[in-house]
């Protein structure tokens, strides 16, 4: 018996305009409006919508037996709601097949995982919190921003009440075990863990429509085959990849369409082949190890590691940089800076920075607003900067600050109590002189 | 295979980058075996350094005992005539004379010293044009007195010598392009040294250019067929810096430089008007516009008339050891050039560890990495990019953590490998 866990990565960033230096200071919005709603609207009219249509009538056609699972990041569902709210709806229909499980994850689709415990945890409880508002069910399964995952991570994820967590199945990680099984956190193993099947899930996300590859084209009885090649007793398929692959990565016109609507069909002619959504892998399935992966790995590049998001001085500083802001975050109240501060920290921004123009230049190139990694480095860094001014004017910089700003609040306190008793003072002189006045009266009189 | 090679100036005796250039180039065909190069310069100053070549000096060479055979070089020395400035010298035992073929009924004069050698001057002047001709028929001498395969000639103010040399022995020539002159007057083009770029370029077996930039250029504006046009880039001689090399900086601010000529084709009005922008938003950064040129005048006043004196430095024509202290005092070298072919000096600097911003219209733009790039005329990506550089860390780090690394992988050896190759092609097409 082998399992199909489909699982699809939902995600589109709020793009910055082209932010100069004199700017700073003077304005204070800091996106691309026309290129965010505009990548929003083909990529919605190329891939979200026919997607989902497909994916409703295959999992209405199937009765049950086709499953999928997605994780959408809390920005991309903030573009949903501003620039194509039937997207959202159609993701609903969805939902309510019971069939699709949403995955959790950061809200803004950031690192934070990397750098501070307590504000990854509440980034992944206001993701949560957003899914189980919009479709109606608490997820129990995590994805880390671009699949990272380290022990300790994992750790973390299980800490907050996770049964599991998806990540990539590096080969440097696995050596020769198969990623075609479920593992296990190795310092809490009550966390899952499902391995990513490379070659199968890049056979459709990246090679499906090379017409250079050897196994151009690659037909639903193909893929079929090479699962059913697998050996007996390897119990899950993990297909893990952006959803953008049907209609936006691989054309309508390469029939990835043709194929996704196929692929069930053909894979349930199979008595021991079915699919299940993550929850169900970790339901059914008995973890077969510990994985161990003590330093963080990642979906992306030949590495699968963390050099396309951290891997050069600019990226680091930008990373350093933005998260040295976090205690005052915590401070901050002003909900406009906060919105900002979720936009800032997305990954995509760090993505743009990366130098490895050689080896992935082209997936690099994919969506990115900017020229080179300097410009996108320079305008990151402009936007920080005028934020950094706006936060620590929203909120004070030093315990010299703080105490003055509390000296403030607690002189705003006496000054209220006084204004309050000139007003009863004021008040008991006129009632005594009422008082008085009908005395004077009656003497006169 | 020995290289018959006309070039205009040798180090030390030079006034731009064609010099360094061909030191390079001559230094790194000098690594391959069975390469030897016979470097032709107008004016053999005796102090240059000659391991690897031979150099000899259009003066030096004894020209009164010649004979000219030009009887092939009636066309070529038309457009000479076109620009030249030919001045008569009255009195016999200053010049040398010599009479052509008669179909031309004219008469040519060279100017010779008393040791019956021609007199160059070897600096870049008004008289260029003169002495371009006279170079030209010295060459012819020294093509028949050495045995070679191959004739390479630098840059325009070489050209008719090499096309000389090749009408006397019939031997291929390539012809090496460091600049057009679209580059050098950006676009009002020089009819005289335009014709002269064009003839020989035509006469050419073979052409190189430094950059794809040039390329496009002599394929489109002097239509020159593609086939034989390669582009070989510029590379820079290793520099090993020692702690003791480096400058005190008096200043606890930081610098950015502008290294170069001041003329149209730098760009330095880009320069100064970004300089300005950034000066509006931080206060700790001075600007340097090191060097001389035409433009020198109208830059300091419109530094002055934008109130950035105080902060804007004219240090005036650098030597020697003052370019390199002046290089690694800078936080970013910028050159934001209208059209430079190629442009070695952003590679210098990189070397000394210093970020570098460049202009896409610049050659070595195509092969850098590890620079910032953006538009001349873009004066706010450029201030942008120059604040950027000053203020966050991240990026000089990047830069001095793989720059030098990356020039460091540009050698003049590579570059000769690829010469060669392009005079196997020009000996094959004969």
């Amino acid at each position: 018996m082998k399992t199909i866990c489909f699982y699809f990565q939902v995600h589109q960033p709020f793009r910055f305009r082209r932010y100069r230096f004199f700017d700073i200071g003077n304005d204070h919005y800091y996106y691309d409006d026309y290129t965010n709603e505009s990548v929003m609207t083909k990529v919605a009219a190329k891939c979200y919508l026919p997607a989902n249509e497909l994916l409703l009538k295959m999992l209405r056609k199937h009765k049950g037996k086709f499953k999928v699972s997605f994780s959408i990041s809390g920005l991309a569902i903030e573009q949903f709601k501003l620039y194509a709210p039937e997207v959202l709806d159609s993701f609903k229909a969805l939902a309510d097949t019971g069939m699709v499980e949403f995955l959790a994850e950061t809200y803004s689709h950031s690192l934070v995982s990397l750098k501070n415990k307590e504000a990854f945890f509440s980034q992944a409880e206001a993701h949560a919190h957003l899914i189980e508002s919009l479709f109606g069910k608490r997820p129990t399964v995590f994805r880390n921003t671009e699949l990272i995952y380290s022990d300790l991570l994992g750790e973390l994820v299980a800490e907050m009440g996770y049964q599991a967590m998806l990540t990539e199945g590096a080969k440097h990680v696995l050596g020769w075990k198969s990623p075609n099984f479920l593992y296990c956190n190795s310092i809490n193993p009550r966390l899952k863990v499902l391995l990513k099947n490379f070659k199968l899930s890049d056979d459709i996300a990246f090679r499906f429509g090379n017409k250079g590859w050897n196994e151009w084209p690659l037909t639903t009885e193909k893929f079929v085959k090479w699962i059913l090649k697998l050996d007996k007793r390897e119990e899950v398929i993990n297909l893990f990849m952006d959803y953008e692959t049907f209609g936006e990565h691989q054309d309508k016109n390469t029939g990835i369409f043709d194929f996704l609507e196929n692929l069930p069909v053909e894979v349930l002619k199979h008595k021991g082949l079915s699919f299940s959504t993550p929850s169900e892998v970790v339901a059914d399935l008995q973890p077969i190890a510990p994985v161990s992966v003590p330093h963080p790995i990642s979906w992306a590049d030949e590495e699968r590691d963390l050099t396309a998001w951290l891997g050069n001085e600019m990226q680091q500083e930008a990373f350093d940089k933005l998260y040295t802001l976090l205690p005052k975050i915590q401070l901050c109240k002003d909900a406009k800076l906060l919105k900002d501060w979720d936009f800032l920290q997305c990954s995509d921004h760090f993505y743009y920075m990366c130098t490895k123009f050689f080896s992935d230049g082209d997936v690099h190139a994919y969506f990115n607003p900017y020229e080179t990694p300097y410009e996108a480095f320079i305008n990151y860094m402009n936007v920080l900067s005028d934020f950094t001014i706006r936060l620590n004017a929203a909120v004070p910089k030093s315990d010299l600050d703080q105490e003055l700003s509390n000296l403030t609040d607690l002189l705003a306190a006496k000054e209220e109590k006084i204004r309050k008793m000139e007003d009863e003072i004021k008040n008991l002189r006129k009632r005594r002189t009422s008082v008085k006045k009908p005395v004077s009266t009656k003497k006169k009189v | 295979m020995r290289v018959l090679m006309f070039g205009w100036e040798f180090p030390p005796h030079i006034s731009g980058g064609l010099g360094t250039a061909c030191y390079g180039l001559t230094k790194g065909l000098s690594h391959i075996p069975g390469l030897q190069v016979l470097f032709v310069v107008p004016k053999a100053y005796g102090d240059e350094d000659q391991s690897g070549i031979r150099l000899v000096g259009a003066n030096k060479v004894p020209v009164s005992h010649r004979e000219l055979k030009l009887k092939h070089f009636s066309e070529t020395l038309d457009y000479i005539e076109v620009g030249s400035k030919l001045i008569p010298y009255m009195e016999p035992e200053e010049f040398w004379r010599h009479t052509r073929e008669e179909k031309l009924r004219q008469l040519e004069f060279l100017n010779t010293n008393e040791e019956g050698f021609v007199d160059f001057s070897g600096k870049y002047g008004a008289d260029l044009l003169r002495e371009i001709r006279d170079y030209a028929l010295v060459s012819n001498i020294i093509a028949q007195d050495y045995a070679f395969d191959i004739i390479h000639a630098h840059d325009w103010l070489a050209y008719p010598a090499g096309m000389a040399a090749k009408e006397a022995t019939g031997k291929p020539l390539v012809v090496h392009v460091h600049a057009t002159d679209f580059d050098r007057s950006g676009g009002s083009v020089n009819p005289a040294v335009f014709e002269i770029e064009k003839k020989g370029m035509e006469a050419a077996d073979m052409v190189i250019t430094v950059s794809n930039m040039t390329r496009r250029i002599v394929v489109e504006k002097y239509g020159i067929d593609p086939d034989k046009v390669v582009t070989v880039y510029n590379a820079v001689e290793p520099h090993e810096m020692t702690v003791a090399d480096v400058p005190k900086k008096g200043v606890d601010e930081k610098i950015v430089t502008f290294l170069g000529r001041i003329t149209m084709q730098k760009g330095p009005e880009y320069f100064v008007e970004a300089a300005h922008r950034v000066l509006q938003r931080m206060d700790n950064v001075r600007f340097v516009m090191a060097g001389s040129g035409d433009m020198m005048e109208s830059m300091i006043r419109r530094a002055a008339q934008l109130k950035i004196s105080d902060k804007f430095h004219f240090t005036g024509f650098l030597r020697g050891d003052d370019v390199f202290d002046m290089l690694v005092m800078s936080d970013l070298y910028v050159m934001p050039s209208v059209s430079e072919p190629f442009g070695i000096s952003p590679l210098e600097a990189m070397q000394s560890n210093v970020p570098v911003l460049i202009s896409h219209q610049s050659g070595v733009a195509e092969i850098l990495t590890y620079a910032i790039k953006t538009n001349f005329w873009d004066v706010d990506a450029m201030a942008d990019a120059i604040y950027g550089v000053l203020n966050y860390s991240g990026l000089p780090k990047m830069f001095v953590a793989h720059g030098k690394k990356e020039v460091d992988s540009l050698k003049w050896e590579n570059s000769a490998i690829h010469v060669k190759a392009v005079y196997d092609k020009a000996l094959a097409r004969q």
